[in-house]
């Protein structure tokens, strides 16, 4: 069998476009888990981050990008777990913030907010843009989210906790 | 005691609070007083488990002698764990599942907040990836503490005996024992004594604010960090561990 020979960069946007298990409308890369592709003695050796310490995605990605390569004819591949720098929401780009509002999940607002999680925040409505919204419960569907509901559509829905 | 033991065993007793409480708190699945904070706690469940997942996961690479993180969650007898005992008490009614809650998640936010500069860099990353976890997790305890204690007469009243009755395990989270004052000494732990005084007034200041009263300072229970445990642990592991047991080695 040939392989291709391909580098780091190759690999990296090989990789780049696998969709997060729970959000499949963003992809590792736009939310700021996958952070780097090394070649080192040719075994490729890629680091990936969890949103949140106990994220139950991690094992599935893991095995998707080694799905992938092996696809490619690539099998020697470590992927590695990093815990620095921590993960906050502004890893996640601009664009992904609005595939998650067009998705239905309020993107969380700013930064890493790294103070107290308070319900006064005002949350606009994803679907209505309304921010006649308010927090039902602080935790929601997966560790990254909370549950709002709209006083105006009605409709319930995620925000991605700023993080 | 070299530095590689002595981080071994420290690493271990964190791990231990998170996968303990992770245990405890998993209990509540579908038991949860309403569906919101049934997904709460076990919300919280899991991110202590993450939280032990990384550090067993650690303190098995520091021992070095092949084990893996379920090795260390799973089979070891009793007396290795090394959990607070608070940790292990039971979930009792929602206001001593919240005391317990309050206890701890108002101490890890002090207590991470410093490991977060211990010279282990492994350590240090956990807390900073952790402490953002702690800090949610000590908001919701708050909001229903001062829900609870300045609600109805009834839930004031559950507030405050959860509140006492588990007052003499809280002593034993600012002990300082010689492991401990070993790796203080070379920037590795914290010094988790000093963190008493400003625990004491985060959770006076949230009592007051609840209408409860803070308990005077009496016994306090001890025993942790030798292994010795109240009745409760062993009853948590006999279910935690009893698949490994059972069928050792079975792996999903």
């Amino acid at each position: 069998m040939v392989t291709e020979q391909l580098n780091s960069n190759d690999i990296y946007n090989l990789i780049s476009e696998i969709p997060d298990p729970e959000i499949p409308v963003i992809t590792i890369k736009d939310l700021g888990i996958l952070r780097d592709v090394k070649e080192i003695n040719n075994e490729y050796i890629i680091t990936i981050t969890p949103t949140y310490t106990a994220c139950p995605a991690m094992g599935m990605i893991e095995d998707q990008i080694k799905e992938i390569l092996a696809a490619k004819g690539i099998t020697k591949v470590k992927v590695v777990l990093t815990y620095t720098p921590a993960w906050t929401t502004d890893w996640i780009s601009q664009e992904a913030k609005l595939k998650l509002k067009n998705y239905g999940i309020a993107p969380p607002h700013h930064s890493s907010c790294n103070k107290m999680f308070t319900a006064i925040e005002i949350v606009a409505c994803p679907r209505c843009n309304s921010s006649h919204t308010s927090l039902i419960s602080k935790f929601g569907s997966t560790a990254c989210k909370a549950l709002y509901q709209c006083s105006d559509c009605k409709e319930t829905f995620d925000l991605f906790k700023c993080h | 005691m070299t530095t590689k033991d002595a981080i071994y065993k420290y690493t271990l007793r964190l791990g231990d609070n998170a996968l303990i409480l992770g245990h405890r708190l998993s209990e509540l699945c579908s038991r949860g007083p309403i569906l919101e904070e049934d997904l709460a706690l076990t919300n919280v469940s899991l991110d202590m488990i993450g939280r032990a997942q990384a550090l067993l996961k650690y303190a098995a690479e520091v021992e070095a002698a092949g084990k893996t993180e379920d090795d260390l969650a799973y089979r070891r007898p009793e007396i290795n764990y090394y959990n607070n005992l608070l940790i292990e008490q039971p979930n009792g009614d929602f206001a001593h599942t919240m005391a317990r809650q309050l206890f701890l998640s108002v101490f890890e936010n002090l207590f991470y907040t410093e490991l977060e500069k211990s010279k282990d860099t492994t350590l240090a990353a956990i807390a900073t990836k952790t402490i953002k976890e702690i800090r949610y997790h000590k908001q919701h305890a708050i909001d229903w503490t001062l829900r609870l204690g300045d609600g109805t007469a009834e839930s004031n009243k559950r507030m405050q005996a959860a509140i006492n009755n588990l007052w003499m395990y809280s002593g034993e989270l600012f002990e300082m024992d010689v492991l401990d004052t070993y790796l203080l000494h070379q920037h590795i732990a914290v010094d988790a004594a000093p963190l008493k005084a400003l625990w004491q007034k985060e959770i006076n200041d949230v009592l007051t604010e609840a209408k409860l009263a803070t308990p005077a300072d009496s016994f306090m229970q001890t025993g942790s960090k030798k292994g010795i445990h109240s009745e409760n642990l062993g009853h948590i592991l006999s279910e935690m561990q009893y698949l490994q047991r059972a069928y050792p080695d079975a792996t999903w």
